[in-house]
């Protein structure tokens, strides 16, 4: 039973951080809270393919002179790429909200719903009048 | 306590910290709060990651997650605001959307391989020739470099395409808009932004 949990253990905490993330991008108004739920989503996701790469009394993959058992290299290239790539799109994100509060005055998914709904307002009166 | 016995527990323990930070991160409602936070949560994850064998993939988490997108969020809040204005809402819907899929992903996982399985068949197929393959095809020690740098070398161009298409999109979102500010600044929607909205720039470091 131990044996069960120890083999699974991982998954479960990872999938439990992605959750937290996703339930953070969902239920938050907050642009910028958005994208870091965003990010710790992204992150559990990288943790989920660090995990199944690694294998008991594995080390790290650089070849040394002994014969020696390495964790799969290749979800780690797969994550390094991932993270660079992370990155580029969170700072894009960012010049998003930046760019949002500068039309909106705000970064609250509320105040920039409402702000939406009176300039239709505004605009439908006008081709009304 | 064997060796493998003792990195279990490094394991869970640092898994068990990113757990209580990323629910420190839900609950705070003050944003620089929340950046320092993201911060350690990354260095905790790179830690996690060291544990995990994949040396390198921890060494750029600790420097671009730990450092530039930290970096990154404090510009954002320093061009933005510091705080979450609306208090929490506690949503039913996104409550039940995220236990309908975390219950699906722990119910996938019973037929995932058990924890640091050799047998997994992720290691099966390429991966014998990757390790076996790359001292004498391209003579770098590290395995993970040969495959970033040289097998995978066309995956690792369009990663490079990927953040100068982003980098251009950030600098179309902030820098080239200031030069048409000038020209047509009488034309940009005036309700709601307050006179003394921050001007672009700096966010990018």
């Amino acid at each position: 039973m131990l044996d069960a949990i120890i083999a699974h253990y991982n998954y479960w905490l990872v999938i439990f951080l992605m959750m937290i993330g996703l339930y953070i991008v969902i239920s938050r108004g907050n642009l910028v809270k958005k994208i870091v739920g965003l990010n710790i989503f992204q992150t559990s996701v990288f943790l989920l393919y660090i995990t199944l790469g690694k294998v008991n009394g594995g080390t790290a993959p650089i070849l040394t002179d002994k014969p020696e058992t390495f964790s799969n290299p290749l979800p780690h290239v797969l994550i390094l790429t991932a993270i660079v790539v992370g990155v580029a799109t969170t700072a894009l994100g960012f010049a998003l909200v930046v760019r949002i509060r500068e039309s909106y005055g705000s970064i609250e998914e509320d105040d920039i719903l409402a702000t939406e709904r009176a300039e239709d307002e505004i605009a439908v009166n006008e081709a009304l009048s | 306590m064997t060796g493998a016995g003792m990195i279990t527990i490094v394991d869970i323990a640092l898994l068990t910290m990113l757990c209580f930070t990323a629910i420190a991160i839900m609950v705070l409602r003050h944003l620089f709060a929340v950046a320092a936070l993201t911060g350690a949560f990354s260095l905790l994850s790179a830690g996690l990651l060291v544990a995990l064998d994949a040396v390198d993939v921890a060494f750029t988490e600790a420097a671009v997650g730990a450092g530039i997108s930290t970096v990154l969020m404090l510009g954002t809040l320093a061009l933005t605001q510091r705080r979450e204005h609306r208090p929490p809402r506690f949503s039913l819907t996104a409550l039940l959307v995220v236990i309908a899929t975390g219950g699906a992903l722990i119910y996938a996982t019973s037929d995932m391989p058990a924890y640091g399985d050799p047998n997994a068949p992720a290691l099966k197929h390429v991966v014998p020739f990757y390790i076996e393959g790359s001292q004498n095809d391209i003579g770098v020690p590290n395995i993970v470099t040969s495959i970033l740098a040289s097998y995978r070398g066309y995956d690792t161009l369009g990663e490079v395409a990927v953040i100068f298409t982003a980098g251009i999109g950030v600098m179309f979102l902030l820098g080239l808009r200031r030069e048409d500010e000038d020209d047509e600044g009488a034309t940009r929607r005036g309700p709601g932004r307050p006179p003394d909205a921050p001007k672009p720039g700096g966010t990018k470091s």
